[in-house]
């Protein structure tokens, strides 16, 4: 009876298989898992990317809570026609401060991970309110009433601290501003202390209405998405 | 009753498993030889693939195959090979003068151009500017398909501002012109005699006297950009107000609306996005649309 025929040993005996069945499952998940948190080439550095200011940052939670990403994917696929269409491909640096991220392939509406800078705000605020006023062939149901919720901003500093509990590097700087940059990011000639913290945060009454609603969050979400990378200055290392 | 010992064996039957279940018996069949071999043979194709292909993880980065295959070299390999197929083309499109490609001098690279133009304007443009690029009715999306432009028509004005957008804030070269909110400047009745003469000048219906009484109002605040006439001026970007033709609707609501509060059109610069070819070609297909000067 040869090694190969020893098998009938773990058939026949229960918690042998189960042991061995989780130890195969355990190495088999150390080694896929294990190495993107050491190798250095998981995440390369590019420069320019930053946490999400607390505007933005909550412009993402509404972003998660309408469940935009049910039909908007976040990552473009090192895929010729998809670059020639949405811009370079994504790179995971610019998802490392996503908690969840926002990847996915399916797509009943474009992917937005290069969305920023490619419409006006009024485009974003027309859409969102009716999306087939300016895209007549489009499915997407409206949001119109993002624009009556008006934000304060209050809880915005706690959950900037929960992103930094998970690894997220806001500063205590960051924090303790939180509910100042989240009111001044969204205000024409508003204090630049936002943009200081914040290198490349776009500054400016997003809806066209004073008040901070939840309106002015997204569109500030979906204006700096993908805009945050110079990719001038990005030369990919062809090993990743 | 269970009988273990009177089997209904056929002599020539493989041996069984040895259980025996309430004298139901297995026999221990080998698996088919076909399905074994090719058990067998992913085993040597993972390994295999293993060693041709980025996979195994290491100290400071994975094994990166002895193909050496990369996904970003393969994509930009893709981009560069069709790239090179129009090259010379491309080259030739952003040295010509925009003005001298016609169909019937350069039959050629206007056909790119055209081409080239429309791909890119469904994939950029079409968003605001709609599919068939007749712009969103009253919405502030201009039509592209009249004559009437606001910071020219030519195919070099259209060329610049693609290039460089409207009031965006990501372009020093972007176009810009702001009008002003009358809202705090005029009193309510100056903005209703202002409106009606818009609407007069504009051929539509409107009150006499306060059309008449509004040409003083207009001279002194609203002719320094759009002109004694109306007509407009393009280095402003000021529409002309008697055509007819209106980017934000010309009911006396929608000009009270813009005379108050005034309005701010913005279009993104494309040439940190799109390639000057790409840029160029658009420019002539948006030019060859109809309205082109």
């Amino acid at each position: 009876m040869g090694i190969l025929d020893s098998h009938k040993k773990i058939e026949t005996n229960a918690t042998l298989l189960l042991a061995l069945s989780f130890l195969v499952v355990t190495v088999g998940g150390i080694v896929e898992i294990a190495p993107l948190f050491y190798l250095e080439n998981t995440i390369e550095d590019v420069e320019g990317m930053r946490p999400y200011s607390p505007l933005e940052l909550a412009g993402r939670e509404i972003y998660i809570r309408e469940g935009c990403y049910v039909c908007h994917s976040q990552m473009i696929r090192p895929m010729r026609d998809e670059v020639e269409r949405y811009g370079h491909y994504s790179l995971a640096a610019e998802s490392q401060y996503d908690h969840p991220f926002q990847w996915g392939s399916k797509r009943t509406g474009p992917d937005l991970a290069r969305v920023g800078g490619r419409y006006s705000d009024g485009w974003h605020y027309d859409h969102l309110v009716d999306p087939q006023a300016v895209v007549p062939e489009s499915i997407m149901p409206s949001y119109a009433f993002l624009a009556d919720v008006d934000l304060d901003g209050a809880r915005i500093g706690d959950l900037m601290a929960t992103h930094a509990f998970v690894g997220v590097p806001y500063t205590e700087e960051m924090i303790e501003n939180a509910r100042f940059d989240f009111v001044q990011q969204a205000t024409d000639f508003g204090d630049t202390g936002v943009v200081d913290r914040y290198p490349g945060a776009q500054q400016r009454d997003f809806d066209g209405n004073p008040d901070v609603t939840e309106m002015d969050a997204l569109i500030a979400y979906l204006q700096m998405l993908g805009t945050l990378v110079d990719f001038s200055t990005f030369t990919p290392e062809e090993s990743r | 009753m269970t009988d273990h010992e009177h089997s209904n064996l056929h002599p020539d039957d493989p041996d069984t498993t040895g259980h025996s279940w309430d004298g139901i018996q297995e026999f221990n069949n080998p698996l088919p030889r076909w399905w074994l071999w090719c058990f067998y043979a992913t085993i040597v194709w993972g390994i295999v693939y293993t060693v041709m292909y980025p996979a195994w993880p290491m100290i400071s980065g994975a094994t990166p195959g002895v193909l050496g295959y990369s996904t970003r070299a393969e994509v930009a390999e893709e981009i560069d090979r069709f790239d090179a197929l129009n090259a010379d083309l491309r080259t030739q499109i952003t040295e010509v003068e925009l003005a001298s490609v016609n169909r019937e001098d350069t039959p050629e690279l206007y056909n790119y151009s055209i081409q080239a133009g429309a791909s890119t304007f469904a994939t950029w443009c079409s968003q605001c500017h709609g599919r068939g690029a007749a712009g969103v009715q009253a919405s502030g999306y201009p039509n592209l398909l009249d004559d009437d432009w606001l910071w020219g028509g030519t195919v070099e004005e259209i060329h610049d501002t693609i290039a460089h957008g409207i009031r965006n804030e990501d372009d020093p070269d972007a176009r810009w012109s702001e009008m002003t909110a009358f809202d705090d400047i005029l009193t309510d009745e100056e903005i209703g005699q202002v409106v009606n003469y818009v609407l007069d000048i504009s051929d539509q219906e409107a009150d006499a006297t306060l059309a008449s009484a509004g040409e003083t109002v207009f001279l002194d605040n609203c002719a320094a950009c759009h002109g004694d006439e109306g007509m407009g001026d393009r280095v402003l970007g000021a529409p002309n107000l008697t055509d007819r033709i209106w980017l934000y609707g010309g009911t006396p609501e929608a000009i009270e609306e813009t005379v108050r509060h005034s309005r701010f059109g913005v279009m993104p610069s494309w040439s940190g996005r799109l390639s000057e070819a790409d840029i160029r070609a658009t420019a002539i297909y948006v030019h060859g649309l109809g309205g082109g000067e």
